[in-house]
């Protein structure tokens, strides 16, 4: 916890989903929140608040984080992408499309971290097997589906993709 | 008229918004001058408040601060009954009983304010397990500690000992288990005396909410409205709580004035709100030479924790289910839910059965042992069929196969094979593998008399466009509400899935559809659904607006010279219980649920024997659910289950001290993570139930009920030892194994 009399909050320049922006907060306060306080960005979800769940996963510099653990100064300079940037305008992404159609999502609030993983994951690997696909999530709890369906839906986003040819998916994250 | 879309997979109602991250859950709102709301907590299990202290360095000035004295109505959550404070004001019964509520603008500053407070106590002995309540060495509820007790008899079990040729004991134990959703407990609350008191919050049952807001203000009931927010998972646990938080945010802005918003951190919704009930079951059971059962004697026992909250419901649940799916002339089910002073447990998926399946299924395995039976030959002696009778004196009138579904759990799991060639390939291996299974119902709908109290209502209202809307207080969690519902109004009329609207549930403006509990959902209010809607299309008929067969477009006409003529057009349709469904609530006797859901679960598990590790490695589940409505929905709602019993038989130990849940976080509450989980094969039966909407019956709780007992079985089938309670943690399972090789407080 900052502390409230001495600690000066900071200015950190980003892009968030491709809009340069400029975020305010103590240097040390929680990415998480500090996104989430900007209009239009509360896609991005607290399940835990220690790293443990992934339901407020994003991706810095193309790489996979749980925004509860980053401090708000780590942002400085980096590109950040949030669950809001992963549809190209109503167009869905491969994996939000499969996940929507093959009874990947229930209650939804670790959809948008799910999301984040999968298409980080398919970004690394774009031909996972299941068992790569259960690794590559497994930081991602959900109560709902027992998994099943989920990894369904991100094996159905791989084929989809591959005879789509969807740029989005099969190109490095960012 | 469009394509039939009952029995096909429509995509979820809300699931655009929800992979878009465009959901709105209760944190996700924000209002204008809204501030921030905390709890403060006992910190002992038992002893009287003498007083409260603010500590130094704090502007409390600045603070909200709200104690039992600020309370307008009753001090008590209203539910069952009043027996439990809002705030406590002299006692403290729980080591998480709420005292003080402060609300500021700083979240940061608020965090230190709730450590700066102390309360000051005199403790008084606490009794914190089953054992110690039943002792009644000290008294903390009523005359004898005990909550609700229930007797079940059927024939008569004593005149069956001495003639049987086999009798088999057992006791058996399951532990606390959190539900666990996601989304923690929320809330945000407005209040002034001025418009009365709204909430919106994430939270299963409107109704209960608005109930107990009723009499903790002592407002009449058109001064309290209760929203639901998008709800992000519930499984019971945002049954009775969210009634205690919502108090809680309202006493808050009632005297601050402005909104105030309360999100519980993971650690307080883990050790503050309700678990599942902690139970014990003693079975003695009498069979014949054959292995046929002549009776069966079961005391069941749960712990409800402090207050009285929904034991005495989840205690009935667990007692009608204790006798499971077979038929037996002699059963006495003796049952109690005893207080105990840790926060009180409550609601979860299952509901009581979960526990006393897994007693009498883990028993029955035993009992198979002893008579010298395969564990399927013994339940397929004693299956119960159309006609026969329940426990409960119930006749069953479905015409339930339950060797068939046996039948064919074994055949998708390869169960004989696979037990076969395990026995073979397991000596000498360090890998210890096993297959196991248990067999069991469910009953779909609030219990016995239940759904004649509740009296249930839905509606839906056509629009000038022909869109239909549908009015339930029935809330989406995550289960489907909003897509079945859906799915039965189009089917009704002939609709597509477009022209439906779901309603938020609001108390302002959607009629009480009871709770969202019970798997009663579909069954029940689905049905209700149903009628309301071609109650709309009977209207436009009999005034000769429509003709059978219409088009959409014929409809949406329709509607629009309807709604000219009369100004609306929509229809309440409320629950008539069958006149052919009675019980008997004295002698606790009849037909306990208008239908049952009927299951068989196969487990098949690996463990090692060096780490006493188990893994599930395949599961297959077979039921038999009526019509299915969605067969996405209703697999996924399987899958989940299965997967929260996996966590339930494995991983999930609440570990307490002094009454309070020690391991409250996600790092050391282990639930299952996407490696810890098989792919999970779930498989339909359709058996239509005649009183449900197109044939459907309830399935949300059912697999919860044999997923552990199947897991247990397996292990047993594995190792060879004999499994008396869930979790199995490594610990456990290594002292079974090896008995005196590890120190288990």
């Amino acid at each position: 916890m900052p502390d409230r009399i001495t600690a000066q909050k900071i200015t950190v320049h980003c892009e968030i989903n491709g809009v340069r922006t400029q975020l305010e907060g103590f240097p040390m306060a929680r990415l998480l929140d500090v996104l989430r306080e900007l209009p239009g960005l509360t896609g991005t979800k607290e399940g835990c608040g220690e790293g443990e769940c992934g339901a407020c996963a994003i991706e810095i510099d193309g790489q996979l984080v749980n925004s509860c653990l980053v401090p708000v100064l780590h942002a400085e300079g980096t590109r950040i992408r949030t669950i809001e940037g992963m549809a190209n305008g109503e167009t869905l992404h491969a994996v939000q499309q499969a996940l929507l159609k093959y009874g990947g999502t229930q209650c939804g609030i670790c959809t948008p971290g799910m999301i984040l993983a999968a298409s980080n994951l398919l970004g690394r690997n774009p031909r996972p097997s299941e068992v790569e696909i259960r690794e590559g999530l497994a930081g991602n709890l959900c109560r709902c589906t027992g998994y099943t369906k989920i990894i369904e839906s991100v094996l159905e986003a791989c084929r989809n993709t591959r005879s789509l040819s969807d740029s989005r998916v099969s190109e490095p994250s960012r | 008229m469009s394509h039939p879309v009952i029995g096909t997979s429509v995509p979820r109602k809300e699931g655009r918004d929800k992979v878009l991250g465009r959901a709105k859950y209760v944190d996700d709102l924000r209002f204008p001058a809204m501030i921030y709301g905390v709890t403060v907590r006992s910190n002992i299990p038992r002893g009287r408040i003498s007083g409260i202290h603010f500590g130094d360095g704090i502007p409390w000035e600045e603070f909200t601060i709200v104690t039992a004295k600020d309370i307008l109505g009753k001090n008590c959550i209203a539910l069952l009954t009043e027996d439990q404070p809002c705030l406590a004001e002299e006692m403290i019964n729980h080591p998480e009983e709420a005292v003080v509520l402060l609300a500021h603008a700083d979240k940061y500053l608020l965090e230190e304010a709730r450590r700066a407070v102390r309360i000051d106590t005199e403790p008084l002995p606490a009794v914190l397990t089953i054992a110690e309540s039943m002792a009644g060495a000290e008294i903390i509820w009523g005359a004898d500690n005990v909550f609700k007790s229930y007797r079940v008899e059927k024939g008569d079990v004593d005149a069956v000992w001495g003639a049987a040729a086999f009798v088999v004991e057992g006791e058996y134990q399951t532990g606390a288990q959190e539900q666990l959703y996601i989304e923690p407990q929320g809330m945000i609350a407005q209040a002034s005396a001025d418009h009365g008191v709204t909430v919106w919050g994430s939270l299963q049952c409107p109704y209960y909410v608005h109930k107990a807001l009723v009499r903790l203000f002592g407002l009449p009931r058109d001064r309290i409205r209760v929203v639901q927010t998008e709800t992000g998972g519930g499984f019971g646990g945002k049954e009775e709580y969210p009634s205690m938080l919502a108090g809680h945010a309202a006493l808050l802005a009632w005297k601050c004035g402005k909104p105030v918003k309360m999100i519980y951190d993971r650690a307080e919704d883990m050790v503050a709100t309700t678990k599942r009930h902690p139970s014990r079951t003693v079975h003695r059971t009498a069979l014949d030479r054959d292995g046929k059962l002549l009776a069966m004697e079961i005391d069941f026992t749960i712990d409800g924790g402090a207050y009285l909250t929904l034991s005495p419901v989840v205690l009935s649940r667990g007692t009608i289910h204790a006798a499971g799916p077979y038929r037996c002339e002699n059963v006495r089910i003796v049952s109690r839910a005893v207080a105990t002073n840790v926060p009180p447990h409550g609601a979860f998926r299952g509901f009581g059965a979960p526990q006393s399946v897994f007693a009498l299924e883990r028993h029955l395995d035993r009992a198979a042992a002893v008579v010298g039976l395969t564990p399927e030959e013994l339940r397929r002696r004693n299956f119960i069929e159309m006609g026969q009778t329940l426990a409960v004196h119930q006749v069953v009138r479905e015409d339930v196969k339950m060797a068939q579904l046996m039948d064919r759990a074994f055949e998708c799991s390869d169960y004989h094979a696979k037990r076969q060639r395990f026995q073979k390939q397991n000596p000498g291996s360090t890998i210890q593998r096993g297959i196991g299974f248990a067999s069991f119902l469910h009953g779909a709908g609030f219990t016995g008399s239940g759904e004649e109290y509740l009296a249930s209502e839905a509606a839906v209202e056509a629009a000038e466009d022909g869109r239909l809307r549908i009015w339930a207080g029935s809330t989406e969690m995550g289960q489907g509400t909003n897509t079945v519902f859906t799915q039965i109004a189009a089917d009704a009329l002939g609709l597509d899935c477009d022209q439906i609207e779901v309603m938020q549930p609001d108390t302002d403006t959607v009629p009480n559809s009871g709770p969202t509990v019970a798997s009663r959902t579909t069954m029940i209010v689905g049905k209700l659904v149903e009628s309301a809607a071609l109650s709309v299309q009977k209207l436009l008929y009999d005034r000769g607006y429509l003709q059978p067969g219409f088009s959409a477009k014929e409809f949406a006409v329709a509607c629009r010279e309807y709604i000219g003529r009369f100004g609306s057009l929509r229809s309440m349709a409320k629950y008539q219980h069958p006149s052919d469904l009675h019980w008997d609530d004295t002698r606790y006797q009849g037909d306990a649920y208008g239908a049952y859901a009927w299951a068989v679960y196969v487990a098949e598990v690996a463990v090692d024997t060096r780490t006493a590790e188990v893994r599930v490695t395949d599961f297959v589940a077979v039921q038999e659910v009526g019509k299915v409505i969605n067969p996405i929905l209703a697999a996924g709602q399987i899958e989940g289950g299965v997967a929260q019993g996996i966590g339930f038989a494995l991983y999930e130990n609440v570990v307490w001290r002094e009454g309070r849940m020690i391991n409250g976080q996600m790092t050391n509450y282990i639930m299952p993570t996407s490696m810890d989980t098989p792919p999970i094969r779930v498989f339909f039966e359709e058996n239509p139930y005649s009183r449900g909407p197109a044939g459907a019956k309830g399935i949300g709780e059912l697999p919860l009920d044999g997923t552990a007992p199947a897991i247990a079985n397996a292990i047993s089938n594995a190792t060879g030892v004999d499994i008396r309670s869930v979790p199995i943690t490594p610990e456990v399972l290594l002292e079974l194994l090896e008995p005196g090789a590890c120190l288990i407080e």
